[in-house]
């Protein structure tokens, strides 16, 4: 099995290089906030059309290197072998990188082409899509046989293909058929977007539930009947919810209604979640001084709240007023922060925390950074909901003020957001600083030691000649 | 355990239906396609060159910076946008668009506008939870 513990072993530098992209996605946004309160800040070097895809694209690319490394570093342990080819996964690496670098460099000097969250040139989704060929050969080859497997194999698999699946077709608007119609180009594009969250989505849950089975010790759940129903409730809303994002658009009633009938399946996973609010209430104080649970923990919060809120807009009498606005920001924040930063901070602290420099010398300021980014979350979460409502107020409002003059009333909100902002980042700068430092000290501590024994060495060797 | 066999008919009847249902909105796209609209089509692209669309909506989606474009063609007029795209605004950027891709850019924005409304106020909303555009 790759080393998973002292050394800094490929799989472990996808969480790394994601943990950078989650600190870069920071700056760029709250960055893009401030233009929200100064307007015109800094337009001459990077104005808003490049800060947004710069914040967008190093956020969607940590998600998307946490949850690969996670699945990497999972399978070794789950498979208790080593991963197919490591150097097809250094290749697999080396390829995302050098295309996520020429990704954020291409937007900071205006350079786009791409459509709404792949704003890149579609040249660059070449590299992308080749490197995820690589990471499904390795993953295929590395688990060998299908049969009997638990759920978060089935959760990986499904997350791995579809996400190839979903990003080629975000690319079909490249055929003149495709795009020469907005409402034919959207619907598309949505089609793909909507999937593709579930695919990655399916990746960062697979983990997760890998990480509650090491936790609690209890292998059983992952081949229970009740996993598979939440998994194929899950892979039936992947495939059919898209619909819910373009209720406004003149497409197919059908793709809306399918939509809209898919969507309330997860009122069954929300029901859950309170039927089961006592026993996990009695499991979290249990695991309390469990660090990599307590983000777990958090995580389960915001599902139910992210949850609620989505429910509620797959309905489209309510879409209606929710669409376009803030609170669809609100929504959106809280499945990739509050979810999926969440649950795969959980996975990058168990895959990280185990170096040869013990992690408790940082749990203090760990600790600290949790709780000052999730009260700040949920300003966050607060201060873009009411914005979205009075924004949803100004858009069913007959005698209609301009929109300068909207947004302009909606400052006060956007200041709660940036200030929010600014010490939710502050709260995961310290997490990350937790979770980092030890391995940086611990790579350098094995380094030196290194050459200590071979400068040890070396007079012994003299001797012997 | 659900049985072996019951999990993967799952799977395959899911998996039919997902492909099914991606073919036929494939070849069967909600609007036919029309060849004579080539300066929409390269306005576009010229919308992506520039990601326009990280300020501006079509159809509520998009960027939040921004008024939402989807009809400014027939509420505002060809000059208003002209005069924006040109000068820019206090958030807005001078893109320094030439004459072609001004024209590209008009044209779709007209080709936008006559797709449908987008503004929420026309929509009827039917007691079921579903709206009627």
């Amino acid at each position: 099995m790759e080393q998973l513990n002292n050394k800094i072993s490929t799989s472990k530098l996808f969480i790394i290089a994601g943990l950078l992209l989650m600190a870069m996605g920071m700056l760029f946004g709250l960055t893009g906030a401030f233009q929200y309160i100064v307007t015109g800040f800094i337009k001459e070097y990077l104005s808003f059309e490049k800060i947004r895809p710069l914040h967008v694209s190093s956020v969607v690319f940590w998600i998307i290197l946490g949850a690969m490394g996670g699945v990497l570093i999972y399978l070794q342990q789950y498979t208790g072998k080593k991963i197919f080819s490591p150097l097809l996964l250094k290749i697999q690496f080396g390829i995302f990188i050098i295309s996520i670098a020429a990704i954020l460099i291409s937007y900071c000097a205006g350079i786009f082409g791409g459509r709404e969250y792949w704003e890149f040139h579609p040249l660059l989704a070449l590299p992308i899509a080749a490197g995820w060929i690589l990471f499904i050969i390795n993953f295929v080859k590395s688990i060998g046989s299908f049969k009997n497997q638990p759920v978060y194999v089935w959760m990986w698999l499904t997350g791995i293909f579809f996400f190839l699946f979903t990003f080629l077709e975000s690319y079909l608007w490249l055929f003149p058929y495709f795009r020469n119609n907005v409402i034919n180009d959207m619907t598309i594009q949505w089609k793909s977007y909507g999937s593709m969250v579930g695919a990655w989505n399916m990746l960062i849950y697979g983990s997760s539930l890998f990480l509650m089975e090491k936790i609690s010790g209890n292998k059983k759940y992952a081949h229970a009947p009740i996993a598979f129903l939440l998994y194929f409730t899950g892979l039936f809303n992947l495939m059919f919810n898209w619909g819910h994002h373009i209720y406004t658009l003149p497409t197919y009633p059908f793709v809306k209604h399918i939509s809209y009938a898919v969507s309330m399946t997860e009122l069954f996973i929300l029901g859950r979640i309170i039927l089961l609010w006592r026993s996990t209430v009695s499991t979290a104080r249990k695991n309390k001084n469990n660090t990599a649970y307590r983000f777990l923990m958090a995580a389960d919060i915001w599902i139910f709240l992210t949850l609620l809120l989505a429910i509620a807009m797959s309905i489209p009498a309510i879409n209606v007023y929710t669409h376009g606005t803030h609170i669809t920001v609100a929504h959106t924040m809280g499945a990739t922060i509050g979810i999926n930063s969440f649950l795969l901070l959980a996975i990058a602290y168990d895959i990280l925390h185990d170096t040869c420099i013990p992690i408790n010398q940082n749990i203090k300021w760990l600790n600290r950074g949790y709780l000052t980014a999730n009260i700040s979350l949920l300003l966050f979460w607060v201060s873009l909901i009411i914005a979205g409502i009075l924004k949803a107020k100004w858009q069913m409002n007959d005698a209609k003020i301009p929109f300068s003059t909207m947004m302009n009333q909606l400052k006060p909100f956007f200041i709660l957001f940036f200030i929010s902002g600014i010490t939710m980042a502050t709260g995961f700068f310290l997490i990350l600083y937790s979770l980092m430092s030890n391995q940086i000290k611990c790579y350098f501590k094995i380094l030196f030691q290194n050459r200590r024994q071979k400068q040890s060495q070396i007079p012994r060797l003299f001797a012997l000649e | 355990m659900p049985a072996k066999r019951q999990k993967l008919i799952i799977l395959i009847v899911l998996l039919m239906a997902f492909l099914s249902n991606s073919f036929y909105l494939y070849t069967n796209l909600p609007l036919k396609y029309s060849a004579s609209k080539k300066d929409a089509d390269s306005g576009k692209l010229i919308w992506q060159k520039y990601n326009c669309n990280a300020c501006h909506q079509v159809y509520g989606l998009g960027g939040y910076l921004g008024p939402d474009l989807t009809n400014v063609y027939s509420l505002k007029g060809k000059d208003y946008i002209q005069a924006f795209i040109q000068t820019g605004t206090g958030a807005m950027p001078e893109f320094h668009l030439s004459k072609k891709e001004t024209k590209a850019i008009l044209a779709f924005l007209k080709d936008i506008d006559e797709s449908g409304k987008a503004d929420p106020k026309t929509f009827t909303l039917k007691n079921d939870g579903t709206i009627e555009q």
